[in-house]
Order: structure tokens, then sequence, then C-alpha cells
């Protein structure tokens, strides 16, 4: 059995949110750069600009990238032959969490849904943490995190549709959800989709969805291409770059499909904005 | 589509010449407050209590920054999306206040009190909150401090950049956009 300290999961953590906050990765930066050369309106295209000036800007100066420091979302798998010495997991990465939020001077963005109390006085800063555990083979511990926006995650949907919806069906769900969305969501977006499962299963993998790299390819030659037709369905929409009308409304289209019930199918669409802050660490 | 550099508070010369897609380099002071600010404020306008500030000729900018940094005067301070304004635009609007700065698209009643009192809703790019925190000169907060990053704040900026994205004329750039550049089948 492996051990790992408390504390080395705390500081990895930390510094998993610090680093996110102000350094776009690099395959968000290179997306928004193939979409600034290939959009069309010169309005977008300007949009676009602004934003990779504001990515140097961020990276150059330490500031937050978007004022919208997001809620912290991690998807951690434990391999069964660790165990944390001196505290549980799920603590750690929580303090990493309110530690990382305070160092960094990022927004504390979590409160009580009714009264909207903001919780960082009682719980510490942007806390809880959104931690979604797998246990998996090993003696590792991998941890993904993104920091999700509000702006975004207030256009997204899911839905159970009957078996005989189809692809088609599928397509034109996920179209109606970004067309209603317009520029809410601060476009160029990348749109997960979570498909089969059970509902909650669907709500989780369009989420997951979102962590996988810019310009990889999914696994399933299937899915690739249905990733493909989507992409091109929601670019057709004319949205643009903050709404502001254009050709690229969409960097990507990320699927993670599940088995499902022979009575249903499940659909889930959850929208990431262009500034996709997210990042990837194994202990 | 023009450019126009502007400073505050505005007049209605200045807002009747604008037109959707305009770019404005938007400079002096202009007041920061979102969803639970807005609310405070328009209950104050209908009990028939004074403001925390002049509306008259003010713009409104729809943001929740991130702490300063020691030594600057705000953090990141991007745009939030405006609808959840949408129905306590129009009081301001009918008070005095001439321009609203955030993002996304606003309901057929701030439209037509736009057209009406001579208001101007302004884009600004979401998600570029360094870049325009940056344009941010100074600020201070002058109500409701409890609300934190909520709180209203007077800000002073220079060359901020945005978009006419509703004009006094009803026009509505995010829907001529969209008509120019969505492939039907």
């Amino acid at each position: 059995m492996r051990e790992i300290e408390y504390s080395e999961v705390v500081d990895a953590v930390k510094n998993m949110i610090i680093t996110t906050a102000t350094n776009l990765p690099e395959d968000t930066y290179d997306a928004l750069k193939e979409a600034m050369e290939k959009e069309k309106s010169p309005v977008s295209k300007e949009v676009i600009r602004q934003l990779l000036e504001n990515a140097d800007i961020a990276k150059n100066e330490k500031r937050p990238l978007c004022q919208d420091t997001g809620l912290a979302v991690f998807f951690v798998k434990v391999g069964e032959d660790v165990k944390i010495k001196g505290g549980l997991l799920k603590d750690a990465i929580n303090e990493g969490t309110a530690k990382g939020y305070e160092e960094a001077y990022l927004r504390a963005s979590t409160c009580e849904p009714f009264s909207r109390a903001n919780l960082k006085d009682t719980l510490g800063y942007n806390l809880p943490a959104i931690i979604h555990f797998d246990i998996v083979e090993g003696d590792k511990i991998d941890i993904e995190y993104a920091a999700k926006g509000g702006g975004s995650e207030n256009v997204s949907r899911a839905k159970v549709f009957p078996p005989a919806a189809g692809k088609e069906g599928v397509i034109e769900f996920v179209k109606e959800v970004i067309s209603d969305a317009g520029g809410n969501p601060c476009p160029p977006i990348t749109v997960g989709v979570g498909i089969g499962g059970t509902f909650e299963k669907a709500c989780i993998s369009s989420k997951h969805a979102l962590f996988r790299d810019l310009g990889t390819v999914n696994e399933d030659p299937e899915m690739a291409e249905l990733e493909k037709i989507m992409l091109d369905e929601i670019n057709k929409l004319g949205i643009g770059a903050m709404g502001m009308g254009g050709t690229k409304t969409a960097l990507a289209v990320h699927i993670e499909s599940n088995p499902c019930h022979i009575a249903s199918l499940p659909v889930s669409v959850n929208v990431q904005c262009h500034s996709s802050r997210h990042t990837h660490i194994t202990i | 589509m023009a450019t126009y550099n502007l400073t505050t508070p505005l007049t209605e010369e200045d807002t009747r010449k604008l037109k959707a897609g305009d770019v404005v380099n938007l400079s002096g002071v202009i007041y920061t407050a979102r969803d639970a600010a807005h609310k405070r404020l328009v209950d104050l306008i209908e009990a028939g209590e004074e403001l925390p500030f002049d509306l008259e000729g003010s713009v409104i900018y729809f943001v929740g920054p991130t702490p300063p940094k020691p030594g600057d005067p705000i953090g990141s301070a991007g745009p939030t999306t405006s609808y959840r304004m949408d129905s306590y635009s129009p009081t301001m609007l009918k008070h005095g206040s001439k321009g609203m700065i955030g993002k996304g698209k606003r309901s057929q009643e701030v439209k037509d009190a736009c057209v009406e009192y001579g208001g101007i809703y302004f884009g600004a790019t979401g998600g570029a909150g360094a870049l325009l925190g940056k344009k941010i000169k100074s600020a201070e907060v002058i109500a409701y401090p409890e609300l934190g990053p909520e709180a209203v704040r007077r800000i002073e900026v220079e060359d901020f950049p945005v978009t006419v994205i509703n004009d006094t004329y009803g026009n509505d750039l995010y829907q001529m956009g969209r008509e120019q550049y969505e492939v039907k089948d």
C-alpha cells in the first residue's frame, strides 16, 4: 500500500487552482487562434483577438482570465493501493481549493441556493468543491480539474428521450439548446454531450466530456462522426463569438456515451465557455 | 460601423447617434451593479428615496469582479450575463440612466425602454476579465459592501472597449449578426 501525505494533495490541488485561473491551457489557446483565422465575421474576429490578448495579459501579469473563477469541479480516480496519510482525500481537495482561491485572489462564487448567502465565511473560500470519485487499479491518484463558470452552466440542459428519437432527435436537441443559448454562454464554446446511461449518468458524462483536450478525436468512430455532424450544425446557427454573429460558434463537440435502459435515451448537454480552464495531474 | 470615444455621463445627444454594431471606447465614471444590487436600487426608486449615486446620464456595468491584488484598484472584471437584470433595467432607464454594459440578449421590454428613454445596451467581451480589468483606473465601493463581489462600485475607466448591441432605434446586433451568418439548409 502506497502512502501519500495529506499535505502533498493539498499543495498539488492548490497549485492546480492557481495556475488554471491565469493560464489558458494550450489546447484552448490554439483552438481560439485557429477559430480567429477561420472566422468570417470581422466583429467576431475582433472578439477572439481580444480573448487571445486577454490570455496573454492573464498569463504575464498573473491576473485571472475571467472574473468568474468558477466553482471548482474535480474528477478523481483513486488507485485501490493508495492511502492518504494524515487525513481524508476529500478534505485535502477541499482544503487545497480554499487555499488556492484565497491565495490567488480568486472570486468566491459559492452561495446558498435561496438566501444567496456567500459561503466563504462559513465553509471557507469557494467550498464545497464539486468532486466526482472513481476507484481504479493501481497506487496513484489521478486528478482532473476545471474551473466551471456560471454563464455557460446556466444554459445547459438534460432530457430523457424515448429510444425512437434516435440520432436525429439527439442532434436536434443539441442544436436547440445552443440556439436558445445564443451569446449567453460566451461563445466560441465547447459542447459536452452525455448520451445514454441514466439521467444522472448522462449529466456527469456531459460534464466530463468537457475535460477532454480540444483537438482530440473520440475513440469510437461512430461518436467521432456524430461530433463532427453536431459541430457543423452548431456552426451553421450563425451565433458567432459572444453572440455577435459569425461562423465559429463552437470550437468542438465532445461526446461521452454509455449503455442505457431499453426504454430510454438520456441526453445531457453541458456547455463550456471559451475560457476552458482545465488541467490534469497524477500523484 | 463607426467608432466613437465617449465620456460619461452620457447625454441623449451621445446615445441617439449610436447604432447597433458601433464600437465605443468609454471613459469616465461608471457604476457596477448585479442582481442583488439592482433589486435594492429599484426598491429605493419605487419608495422615492435617494440613490447612492446620481442616475442621470449614468452607465451601469453588470460585473462582479475578483478581489484586487495588493496595489491594484480591482481584479479581473468582465461582464456578467445581462438577462438577469431585465426586470430592473427599464426602471433604471426611465429614471435617467443612459447605458448598460453586459453580455447576452435582453428582453423586448429592455429594448423598448432603450428606444423610449434614449438608452444604450453595450456588450463587452465576456471572459476578457484581465484585459477589461486593466482599463479600470480606480474603484471604490459606495454601497452595499455586505454583497461582496455584488456591491455597488464607483469605477473610473479609460478607453473601455464596448460594442453597441441595442441602440435607441430598436436595432439588435445579436439578431442582425446571426441573420447575416446563419446557414439555412
